[in-house]
């Protein structure tokens, strides 16, 4: 049985260059990368040094505040280069790859038969740990804690993003095997979103409880799942874990082996032919997007364009990373693009533009701001786009002024930064609500904890 | 458009960091951004930006005031050749030009003075030229009496823009709405440029024999209402410039809410909150303010402008969806009541926005709040379960 929920606010943006659903395989890189940025608030502690040959899925650095939190190499070969950057953060760890990887093995498990301590100390083992987040802070799991629940949303509502039900759908014993591991380790439910209308490939999932979510993007956003089911309160912890990583560790489970490849979509509106690459984590934009893209004026992103990272073309694909989106960079003037009605081809969702004329077209968006940043002056535009239970601006205030009991009070514990992305999106003033509530949250680790 | 572009650039070099007139860049880049958006891009996500801007949205404001100001105009010839010339009216051209050439030069001098402030703030804080005066320059003298002297209205300019806006940080900071400060300045400081029945008629104080009062005004005496309501919804009746058309405001409300700029909310619930409170003096009835139809408390005076485009100031009102409603319905009340208790000033609408914008930020206090007891109670709750 599933339960509806149903969202109005937010914003479903029609973007240029959905991908194809064909996956090809990418070809194999020569270095791929392990960068620890990609763990938010992760101080890495090496284990190997460079020099050291290691084998695909072995640990390479832990968390320096959690020990028992492992992070793996994707690939076998030999450790290139530890890049470091100002007062000897580690950037990013190069790894040479062998033409074949060779896999550390780990025992075949069946999750049901184990212990809640044998699943965690299988899954800290292998380096399968980080695709496990907790809110509040958006951040990894501690290895210590026990959620309340567990949340997977196989919605994926961001423009141009991966389709999950494609990705997944010939790994739905992967998984399965991955969702009973997971629901060791909760004391309460592990919930699964699956997109509102239409079939999906996981409403015959077991051991979960189903929902289906109807409306514009967030409403595939596991930040919305929680808010509708089992808002968090302060002092709780819930987790979160996106499908195609549930896959994986269900992966480990059945094979015994960690797999960093994953199923990647290369879109947006400068891809030549958008469609689906399986690659390995870590491996090198420029190898992915090589002989695929139009211009040489383009943004790499690695994730979607409202969440996503900037990648230089010499960066790599980001451990967390299931979607690549290259648009075209807006570093261009354009003339009198601010008055009203003008300039058709850049979308608008505040009726001051053409856009709401025409809700089916289809934008091929660039990376200019669009104006110029300025105090908060419109109110109420960003409650259009805000489903939770929130007062957005209220919220973006006391972060900006450092309040903890009133960003406490306003519901700090709930939000990640991507459920501020539309924020970011239409907002008049310009402002960075997500980096905004990224610093917030951080202040709330450092301070509560 | 190449070349221009390119002009441009170039004369923006001494401005740029590090180079000679760097301290003025504010100024340049105000002029250069209203050319162009500029070439900013994201740093981080969201990669991708909605086409709107403050720009936009406040240029947007100016559009849905232009049929208020054109009428205005218009109006202030006709209320001059009506009242002077003993009714006998000159071609349209002559009576807009007439009109024109009085509202003008306080357009002028409004834009002229507010943005020298605001550039010279912008200069010596080293912070962008904000776009909130580009309404605020246009609003002022459409609420003044056509007759006010310049000196008056750049006097009144300079106050709203010094105290009213710049001291509190600037644009998105202040806490009341800058334009009706200009008047409630202009009105407390030269209360005989103000109000009487000299001032809403322009050139009316060199002659004796006219009747330029306002319809309040006359009813505030006891007197009788000369003019018709259709009168009143069009706009022929003395008055501040850019007020007296509820037909024209209309137009402009459309602009508002269409394009989403201006807050319905507060809009409709202000009028709800005038209408009922005029019924309910309809329904007493003691005096001639109290008798006159709700209806046409509704076209008079200054209240569907101040409603339509005071009242919906997003900086000064009411910020939550419900507070906008309660905000609204309290101004509408207050504008009634000021009207009809206060015969020396009775226009309300102004006394009634600036009030409310007192207020704005306590009933946003107790909206927010109801959101934060919810959240309380629910962890009460849970930690209920959790020692059950």
């Amino acid at each position: 049985m599933s339960k509806d929920i149903r969202i109005k606010k937010g914003l479903d943006l029609k973007l240029k260059g959905e991908a194809a659903h064909k996956v090809a395989d990418a070809t194999r890189s020569k270095v791929y990368a392990v960068k620890p940025s990609d763990f938010h608030g992760v101080t890495p502690k090496m284990v190997v040094k460079e020099g050291d040959n290691v084998k695909a899925g072995e640990v390479i650095f832990y968390s320096k505040a959690d020990e028992k939190v492992k992070f793996v190499a994707p690939v076998s070969g030999k450790i290139q280069e530890i890049k470091r950057g100002e007062k000897r953060v580690i950037l990013e760890i190069l790894i040479t790859a062998d033409s074949q990887d060779v896999f550390v093995e780990h025992s075949k498990k069946n999750p049901n038969d184990l212990s809640t301590e044998e699943v965690k100390e299988h899954l800290l083992a292998s380096g399968c740990w980080p695709f496990i987040n907790q809110r509040p802070y958006d951040v990894i799991a501690k290895s210590a804690d026990t959620p309340k629940a567990i949340f997977i949303s196989t919605y994926a509502s961001a423009p141009l993003a991966a389709d999950v039900d494609f990705v997944l759908a010939d790994k739905l014993v992967a998984f399965q095997a991955g969702v009973d591991a997971l629901a060791k380790l909760t004391s309460g439910k592990v919930h699964l979103s699956l997109k509102g209308k239409g079939k999906s490939v996981f409403s015959d999932v077991k051991g979960v409880a189903l929902h289906r979510v109807y409306g514009p993007h967030p409403a595939g956003n596991v930040g919305v799942l929680i808010s509708k089911i089992d808002p968090i309160n302060a002092g709780e912890r819930v987790w979160t874990v996106a499908p195609q990583d549930v896959a994986t560790i269900g992966e480990l489970f059945l094979t015994g082996k960690f797999n960093a490849t994953r199923t990647v979509a290369l879109v947006g509106s400068e891809v030549k032919e958008a469609q689906y690459y399986n690659v390995i984590s870590g491996a090198p934009i420029s190898d992915l997007v090589a002989g695929k893209i139009e211009g040489d004026n383009v943004r790499v992103i690695s994730g979607d364009v409202l969440t996503g990272t900037k990648v230089k073309m010499d960066g790599n694909l980001g451990f967390y990373s299931n979607t690549v989106t290259v648009i075209p960079e807006g570093n261009v003037y354009r003339m009198f693009g601010w008055m009203p009605f003008a300039s058709p081809s850049v979308h608008s969702a505040s009726r001051t533009g053409l856009s709401w004329l025409m809700p089916g077209k289809k934008y091929a968006p660039n990376t200019n701001l669009n104006g110029e940043e300025r105090a908060l002056v419109v109110t109420g535009e960003m409650e259009e786009v805000m489903p939770l239970d929130i007062f957005p601006m209220q919220l973006l205030k006391a972060c900006l002024a450092s309040d903890i009991d009133k960003m406490e009070s306003l519901g700090i514990y709930e939000v990640a930064p991507e459920d501020f992305a539309l924020i970011d999106y239409t907002n008049t003033s310009k402002l960075e609500a997500q980096q905004i509530i990224r610093e917030a949250l951080d202040l709330m680790i450092k301070e509560v904890g | 458009m190449k070349f221009l572009r390119d002009k441009i650039d170039k004369i923006k070099k001494p401005f740029e960091k590090g180079q000679k007139f760097e301290k003025f860049a504010p100024a340049i880049n105000a002029l250069d951004t209203f050319l162009y958006v500029p070439n900013h891009t994201t740093k981080h996500g969201a990669h991708i930006r909605d086409a709107v801007d403050l720009k936009r949205t406040m240029i947007t404001v100016v559009l849905a005031l232009v049929p208020a100001l054109l009428f205005g105009i218009y109006n202030s010839g006709y209320q001059h050749f009506i009242q002077l010339n003993e009714g006998v009216l000159p071609p349209f051209m002559d009576i807009f030009l007439h009109g024109l050439w009085k509202v003008l030069p306080m357009i002028i001098v409004s834009y002229a003075v507010g943005l020298g402030i605001e550039f010279a703030f912008a200069i010596f804080r080293g912070h962008e030229v904000n776009e909130g005066y580009l309404v605020s320059g246009l609003l002022i003298p459409m609420v003044m009496p056509v007759d006010l002297p310049l000196w008056m209205l750049a006097i009144s300019v300079a106050f709203a823009v010094v105290i009213g806006k710049e001291a509190f940080g600037g644009t998105g900071m202040n806490i009341f709405n800058p334009a009706l400060l200009a008047r409630a300045f202009a009105f407390f400081a030269y209360p005989t440029f103000m109000s009487g029945d000299k001032i809403w008629v322009s050139e009316a104080s060199t002659t004796d024999a006219i009747s330029g009062e306002t319809i309040l005004g006359s009813l505030a005496q006891g007197k009788e209402v000369a003019y018709s309501t259709m009168d009143m919804f069009l706009g022929f009746i003395p008055g501040s410039i850019g007020e007296t058309s509820t037909l024209a405001i209309l137009i402009g409300a459309f602009v508002l809410i269409a394009t989403g700029v201006g807050s319905w909310k507060i809009m409709v619930s202000g009028v709800i909150g005038a209408a009922l409170t005029a019924m309910m003096f309809n329904a007493v009835g003691l005096t001639a303010l109290m008798n006159f139809d709700w209806t046409n408390h509704l076209v008079v005076g200054g209240f569907a402008f101040g409603i339509v485009f005071m009242a919906t100031d997003p900086v000064s009102a009411a910020q939550t969806d419900k507070g906008k409603i309660i905000y609204g319905l309290l101004i509408g009340f207050f504008s009634i009541m000021i009207r009809v208790f206060n015969p020396a000033y009775p226009e309300g609408v102004m006394l009634a926005i600036l009030l409310m914008n007192t207020l704005a930020p306590t009933i946003d206090y107790f909206v927010v709040n109801g959101n934060i007891a919810k959240r309380k109670k629910r962890l009460a709750k849970s930690k209920q379960l959790k020692s059950a």
